[in-house]
Order: structure tokens, then sequence, then C-alpha cells
């Protein structure tokens, strides 16, 4: 059995997994690797996930070792900020020709990292594998070993072939490359009792820099995200946090569940998307860091900080009040958290027509249900044409989605608000409710739906004459 | 005659090209009721997928054999067949058209094969059409992806035929043409009383229309029908050098004599088309074409202040960096650094010294010190350092509105293109002037913002 396969089973057997515990014996050693349908899937790649995890390390640069496709396709695709360094936003890939399928990558994948050293000189470098090198035998390992040594600077293969499975998959290889290779290989400058990591948060459109004051404010310091405008020395250097938070529906479980096992870091499962949710966060990073460590009177400060943040988002969400309640959303949601983004809209009086829950957990599920009392609203697949439909025949009256089915409702003529990692508004923490809400009212209020929605002139005299016609 | 340089680098950076099974499924995708499906991992599709659905607003059908690990090993048939069914059985397409990949390449797949086998066993499949196209990632890029598409297409489709229709014209679009472009080109050969038979088309496909129903396949483009007319045409029309081996197997399998316009971007280049048109139809030439000819050449004697020895930097696919070399060496810049992703033929004839075969990294070096940047989107980070103004040009263009709209060929694509170019050579000239101190008139004799106002009715 190949290193890959082994990596990738254990990943499937993940035992900080949820649902992975509720499975017996049996069902849990079958993994839970869903073949994907030929001719029916959608969705990136291991590949992709790999790199959507670790590409948020702003620091160094990333390498993808194979033919163009790979990032020649989609780079400088996804809107995650550095708040310095902007090493992560240069596309670097080794464009594979003929010849190196032929003869092997090895040696131009050698070259490539040289040529980062010589040129870029970053901190280190991330080597992503793809399909065709894997298939043909290229040994990413071995070739960033020796540029390691030779260059004096950490070269991290991140092992994640696209047809390795998902991009989830791909997601916990990216954190299983940060485990082997990067975690607690470098020491912090110094420590404090109230050093957290965030694991899961990618700063998409600045969003950690929302959720970031609220802890400086309590004196917690974020040692490290995974990866959110995260420098290489952070990650390095995370072994020594004290706790952690969870985020992104268990993207990174892995990380999570390794890092306790071998730091003794504990972590919970959390949210930034949602008022509840980031007060839920708050008082329970508080006090588990009181736990390890941390001044006692932490969770009173954080409480003092909630009770003041919640009444200003309130006071600045009762404006939409008036104008939100009733109208009905329809939420199509990918990475982000179907629940997290429920209770959010539920606040603000919105009704939930259907939220659907592909990429979510069975403990996703059971919270919908206790939020919207019954599971009628939830779907696993919805194909665009019934999508269309449904938005044709005005059963929502705006829909959430990611940008893959945002022509879905353009077309079907209905107001639609972008939550997925392409968006351009940042969406957490006390103020990202309120410009979610606010993104929500201006795509629903805009003059524009009664104009596109009425007929020609001429399509009405033509309506007109055929009932007539049928009357007549 | 422009020297190509071929680079020695191991790492690209900041990648210009793309990938040529995208490029085939892009081709696919302006055909009428068809789904391209990309035989590879899921993520060769959905990159392909988000870059067009940024690029065009739009949403697009894009299929996957979803190849894992192990099937790669095992080989790809029943990952076709499996999708082929499940395609059919869901969204029932006129056409599949099939991308291979960089693994299954490599791997060795003999999709034409599988496709007979596939075929003889279900018969279910008739009434789709399903065309193969082999585009390998690591052979070529983005247009040559394309151009094999079409060859493909015409290959399977086009029946051999002796029969002629006079007034029937075969136009092979190359890729480098918007939506809009198509659009223009149609509207052209129809003004002259000619059915013009476009593929592919994306202007019927991806034009940013909003459909009746919402289907799983493509809406509008070139219908499989009209392909397997186009060997009763009377003449093809090949636009884009990347053409033309498409359409000399037009040629070879029909008769139907070809001429390949290597651009229709510039007065030379639409004089000539509009005559070829002209002689076709023994029609005169329509008053508008006249009309509009006329207000091309007035734009030039407008702009040619603003182009006039400007230095300009353009990185894109061959036969966009062809076109658009020569539209600015027409109007008098010069194009001191021209950077294609892939080698090609019509490279050496680009307006330039040099061409190199290259990446943004490449651009960005050698674009230092010249007066415009021209490439897609993904330029704005070298505008950005080098302080330079930026005109986007090419797929993706993901930051700008109304990309599948813009107008390039013909005289009147021509004459806003002088209009929209020369705005922002006109911008800087304006910027320029703010920092004019007399020193700076003594010490440097080529300061450009004496001209700005004096000429202006120039063109009257």
């Amino acid at each position: 059995m190949s290193a890959l396969k082994q990596r990738i089973d254990s990943l499937l057997v993940e035992p900080g997994c949820a649902t992975n515990q509720a499975k017996s014996d049996k069902a849990r050693k079958e993994g839970c690797k869903k073949p994907l349908t030929p001719g029916a899937a959608a969705g990136g790649c291991a590949f992709d996930g790999a790199k959507i995890a670790l590409q948020p390390v702003v620091d160094v640069a990333h390498l993808v070792h194979g033919p163009i496709a790979c990032e020649g396709n989609s780079w400088d695709s996804r809107h995650v900020y550095s708040s310095g360094p902007q090493t992560y936003r240069t596309g670097f890939t080794t464009d594979m020709a003929e010849f190196d399928v032929i003869y092997g990558g090895e040696k131009r994948l050698y070259r490539a990292i040289k040529e980062i050293v010589d040129k870029v000189d970053p901190p280190a470098i991330f080597v992503y594998q793809t399909c065709l090198p894997a298939m043909i035998g290229d040994d990413i390992e071995g070739v960033c070993k020796a540029a390691s040594e030779r260059f004096g600077k950490p070269v991290i293969p991140v092992n994640a072939p696209g047809f390795a499975g998902s991009k989830n998959l791909g997601n916990k290889l990216g954190g299983e490359a940060l485990l082997d290779h990067v975690v607690g290989t470098m020491e912090p400058d110094y420590t404090t009792d109230c050093d957290i990591n965030l694991i899961g948060e990618y700063n998409v459109v600045g969003e950690f820099w929302q959720v970031k004051p609220l802890f400086d404010e309590l004196g917690i310091r974020v040692l490290a995200t995974f990866c959110g405008d995260a420098r290489y020395k952070d990650i390095a250097s995370s072994h020594r946090a004290k706790a952690a938070i969870m985020l992104c529906s268990q993207a990174l479980i892995n990380i999570a569940r390794k890092m306790n096992e071998r730091y003794d870091i504990p972590f919970f499962e959390g949210s930034f998307y949602g008022i509840a949710d980031v007060s839920d966060c708050l008082r329970k990073i508080s006090k588990l860091l009181v736990e390890r460590g941390a001044p006692a009177d932490l969770p009173a400060r954080a409480e003092a900080l909630i009770a003041r943040e919640e009444a200003r988002a309130w006071a600045r969400l009762e404006h939409y009040k008036s104008r939100l309640a009733g109208k009905r959303v329809l939420l199509f949601t990918g990475g982000v958290k179907s629940w997290s983004v429920v209770s959010a809209l539920q606040e603000v009086g919105m009704e939930i027509v259907g939220t659907s829950m592909r990429k979510s957990t069975q403990s996703d599920r059971a919270k919908v249900v206790e939020i919207m009392g019954t599971d009628a609203h939830m779907f696993d697949e919805l194909p665009p044409r019934e999508m269309y439909k449904m938005l044709k025949e005005s059963k929502a009256d705006v829909m959430l989605s990611g940008g893959r089915s945002q022509f879905v409702a353009l077309k079907a003529k209905t107001p639609w608000v972008e939550i997925n990692q392409e968006r351009h508004h940042a969406l957490a923490g006390y103020d990202g409710i309120v410009n979610l809400v606010a993104e929500i009212d201006k795509a629903l209020y805009n003059p524009i739906w009664s104009q596109v929605k009425q007929p020609a002139p001429w399509e009405i005299e033509a309506l007109e004459a055929k009932g007539a016609a049928h009357h007549g | 005659m422009a020297e190509v340089i071929v680079g020695k680098k191991a790492c690209a950076v900041n990648p210009l090209k793309m990938s040529a099974p995208i490029g085939a499924a892009l081709a696919f995708l302006g055909m009428d009721r068809a789904l391209p499906l990309l035989h590879g991992s899921q993520g060769c599709t959905a990159f392909g997928l988000v870059l067009f659905v940024r690029h065009f607003r739009e949403t697009i059908p894009l299929q996957t054999t979803a190849m894992s690990e192990v099937t790669t090993i095992l080989g790809g048939l029943e990952n076709v067949e499996q999708a082929l069914l499940n395609i059919k059985k869901r969204a029932n397409p006129a056409l599949i058209g099939i991308c291979s990949t960089g693994i299954t390449e490599a791997k060795g797949d003999d999709v034409a094969g599988f496709l007979k086998l596939i075929r003889d066993k279900h018969p279910e499949l008739e009434g789709t059409e399903v065309v193969f196209a082999p585009t390998p990632d690591f052979v070529g890029g983005f247009s040559d992806g394309w151009g094999k598409a079409v060859t493909a297409m015409i290959d399977a489709l086009v029946p051999e035929t002796t029969v002629r229709t006079p007034w029937q014209v075969n136009i092979l679009a190359g890729c480098h043409l918007t939506p809009g472009d198509i659009e223009e080109i149609r509207e052209t050969v129809e003004a002259f009383g000619l059915t013009p038979i476009i593929l592919p088309d994306l202007s019927g496909s991806l034009d940013g229309h909003i459909p009746e129903n919402f289907l799983p396949h493509t809406l509008g483009g070139t219908r499989v029908e009209d392909v397997r007319e186009m060997g009763a045409s009377a003449l093809t029309i090949a636009i884009g050098e990347q053409m033309r081996p498409a359409a000399e197997l037009l040629e070879k399998k029909t008769g139907v004599p070809c001429r390949v316009f290597d651009r229709l971007t510039g007065l030379a280049a639409c004089d000539a088309f509009i005559a070829l048109l002209a002689d076709l139809s023994e029609c005169e030439v329509p008053a508008k074409y006249r009309r509009q000819r006329s207000q091309l050449q007035d734009a030039m004697l407008d702009g040619h202040f603003y182009f006039g020895e400007q230095k300009v930097a353009i990185a894109a696919e061959p036969d966009l960096l062809f076109s658009l070399s020569h539209f600015f060496a027409d109007m008098g810049a010069t194009v001191a650094c021209a950077i294609a992703p892939q080698d090609a033929p019509v490279l050496a004839r680009v307006a330039a010294d040099t061409v190199r075969i290259g990446d943004l990294g490449d651009f960005e070096q050698h674009a230092a010190g010249s007066d415009l940047l021209v490439t897609h989107s993904h330029g704005r980070q070298a505008t950005a350092r080098l302080g330079i103004p930026f005109w986007r040009a090419g797929l993706p263009t993901f930051d700008r509105l109304g990309v599948a709209h813009k107008v390039t060929v013909g005289y009147r694509g021509t004459r806003d293109l002088i209009f929209e170019v020369g705005n922002v050579f006109m911008e800087q000239l304006h910027a320029h002037e703010q920092h004019i101190t007399p020193a700076s008139l003594g010490s440097h004799s080529t300061v450009a913002a004496p001209a700005m106002d004096a000429p202006a009715g120039a063109g009257h």
C-alpha cells in the first residue's frame, strides 16, 4: 500500500469526527470515502482542497508541480488577504511538458525550487503534488528533502494529488503536511497564558481581522491561524498554544485532534458566523484558557465584551428587522456552516425555505433541526434545474450561495448574495453578520427586480390577445 | 519577422498559459445543446468551470469523468461509459464533447476505442453525438485545445459531399474572438445576403441572454445539423491561424476551399474581408459598411496622436497577440515586449522584434519602461508593481463587466478599440501634464503634452 493510500485511509477513519464515532466498528473500518459519480460530479479535487487550506500562509512560495492545468487555470482566484507579504499571490508551477512526462519531472521540480530560492528567497516553499507527476512516480518527498538540505530552508511536500479524492479530503491532506513537516519545528519568541490557535480560519476577504480585535481586547493572543494571514514561523511555533478553536466545519479536524494528542492543546468547534456563535466562541475560549492557567477574570471580561458587542450589533440590525422580517431565503452553502447562517438570519426574522446539507456533518444536521424545528427544508442535492424552478416560481425572495449557482438565481430574476469563499464582503464576527444582512437588504431592495420582471409591451399585448381569444 | 525566444526556466511564475483541455471545452461550449466532458480528475473540470464562470458571468455546463487514483491506473473505460450514460439520462444533450487530460493521456486511455465499445453496448445513447478531442495538459495550451476540438468536430460530423450552396459560408472562429466579435462577423456576412455557419458560435451560447428554461446543457450555439451542412458551403473563412488545420481538413474532406484571415482588426484586414464578401455574394458593399469604413479612417486620424511612438507590452494567446501587435503597429505604436504562453507558427509574424514564450513573470520583467500593459486580468499585479497603465485583453477577464460583448473586429470594432485604448493614453498625457515644469521642458525634448489639444480638429 502506498504511503498516500495509507494516509488517506487514516484520515477517513478520523477518530475526532463525530460521524465516525457514531458508526459501528465495521462501518468505521470501511471509511467514509464516497466514490464520485462520473458525469454527475461537481466540485474541486484534493489538490484544490490542499491549496485552499495552505495558500493563506502568506510569506511562503506555493509551487505546484504538475502540468499547466492545475495552476494556470486556477491561480489568483481566492480572496484571502494578507496584512504584509504578498508572496502567496504569485503563481509558481513547473508547467510540466511532454519531455517531463517521459523522463520524469523530478529534475525540473528541483530546478524550479532553486529558481524560487534564488529569486524570491521565501522563508519556506510548499510543493504541491498533482495527479500527473503522482502517476508517473515523481518522488516529491525525496526532491523536497534534497532541496531542503541543499538550500538550507524548509521545502515542504504537500502530497495531495487531485485524484486522491474530494476537496474536503484535500484540506485534511494539506493539514497533514503541516503536522508532518512544520508544526513544532520552531519556537515562538515568547509565550503567554492566553495563546491560542485558530484552525480552519483562512482570512477570506479579511474575515480574520473582524474577530482579531475581539481577542486583542481580551488579551488573548492568536499565536497561529491555520492558515489565514499566517506566517511560516507562526505555524512552525504553534505547538506552544494553550488552546485552539476549530472552525470551518471540521475541515482541519486532523490538525486540531493531533495537536491535542501531541502537544496537549485542547480545542472545541466554533464558528465566527452569527452573533450567538461569536459570543459562544469567546465564552468557551475564555473558560478553556482559565482552565489552562489564564487569569481568572478573563470570563468576566469576556462577558462584558460580549454584552457590549451584542448590544451594538443588535442596534445595527434593528434597522433591517422591519425590512427583512418574513422574507424567504434559500440557502445553498458550501463550506460555510449552514446552521450558523440559519440562526443568524432567523435573528432578523427571515424565513428559511430551504438549506443544503451537502458538506455538512450529522451533528450539523441535528443542529439545523434544533434551530428550524424540522428537517423538511433540508436537501442533500438540488440540481440547478430544480433550483431554477423553485426560484422562478418565487418560492424564495433571495438566494444565498456560492458563485457557481449565482447565475441560476440571476437567470430566474431572483436576488442573490454570495456567501462562499469567493465572496467580497467579510461576514465574520459581530460586524460580519450585520454586513451579511446589509448585503441581503441591498440585493432585495434593488430597484432592478421590478424592472427585469416586467414583460415587454408586445408580450403583454400577446398575452392579453391570447386571453381574450381564450375567453371569447 | 519576429524572433521567437523560448525561455529555459524550470518554474513558470504567474502563468499566462491555460490548459488545452479547457480550450477544447470552451469550443464545445460554442455548440447548441452541448455538454463538454473532461476525462480526468474532477479538479480539472472544477478549475476550468470557475475560470469560465468568472470571465463570462454565466452558468457553465461542464462535466467530469471523476477519475480516481485507482481508475486512472486501471484505465478509464468504465468512467467514460458511466459519465456518458449519466449525462444522457440527466441532460440528453445533442453533443457531448470529450476532452482528455494529462493523466488519462499519460496513462494511454484509448478514448476513441472506448467510444466504439460504448456505442455498441448502449443503443440508448442514440441521438447524442459524441466527439473526442485528444488534449493532454502537457502539450500546447488553450488555443491548441480549441483548435483540436474544432478539428475533431469537423472530422466526426461533416460528411463528404459534392453539393454546393453558393450563398452558404463557413466561418471557423478562433478562441481569441469574443461572443460580441462573432455577432459582428455574423451580421456582416448576413448583410451581403450570405448564410454563415459559424463553428464554434459562442455568440449563441455565451452572450448573456436569459433563457426560458434552465437546462443542464448549453442553450444556443452552433447546431449539430448545421455542422453536417458545412460540406455544402461555397467557402470556409477561418479567423485566426489556429483555425488553419481545421479549415484545411474541411477542404480535404469536402472540397470547400478555405481562406484564412490572420486577423479581422485593422483597416486593411477589414477591407480584405469585406471585399471577399462582396466578391462572393456579387453584391455591392452596403452603405452601412462604407460609412463605418469612413468612421474608422476618421478614428485613425483622431487617434494617431496618442498612439504614435508609445511603447506597448502585450502578453496574450498567439492569435490575439498577433492581432493586437499589428493593431498597435498600424496606429504608430511600438510593441516593445510581446509574450505568448506557447509556441505557434503565427508568432514569427507578430509585429515586434522578439516574441518570448513565457509567463507574466517574464512580462513584468520585460515590460518595465513601457507606456501600456496589455494582457488578461492576471496582469493587475504587474501593473500595480510597475505603475504602468493597464488595458485588459483576453481570457480570463474577471474584474471587468461586459467582456463577452466587447467588439474588436470589423471597421466598427477597430474604431471603438482606437477610442478605448486611445483614451487610456490620453489620460496619461493629462497625468504627465501635471508634472511639466520649465526645467523638465528644457532637459527633455520628447514630452508629448503640447500635442494634447492643438490638433483636436485635425480629423475634420
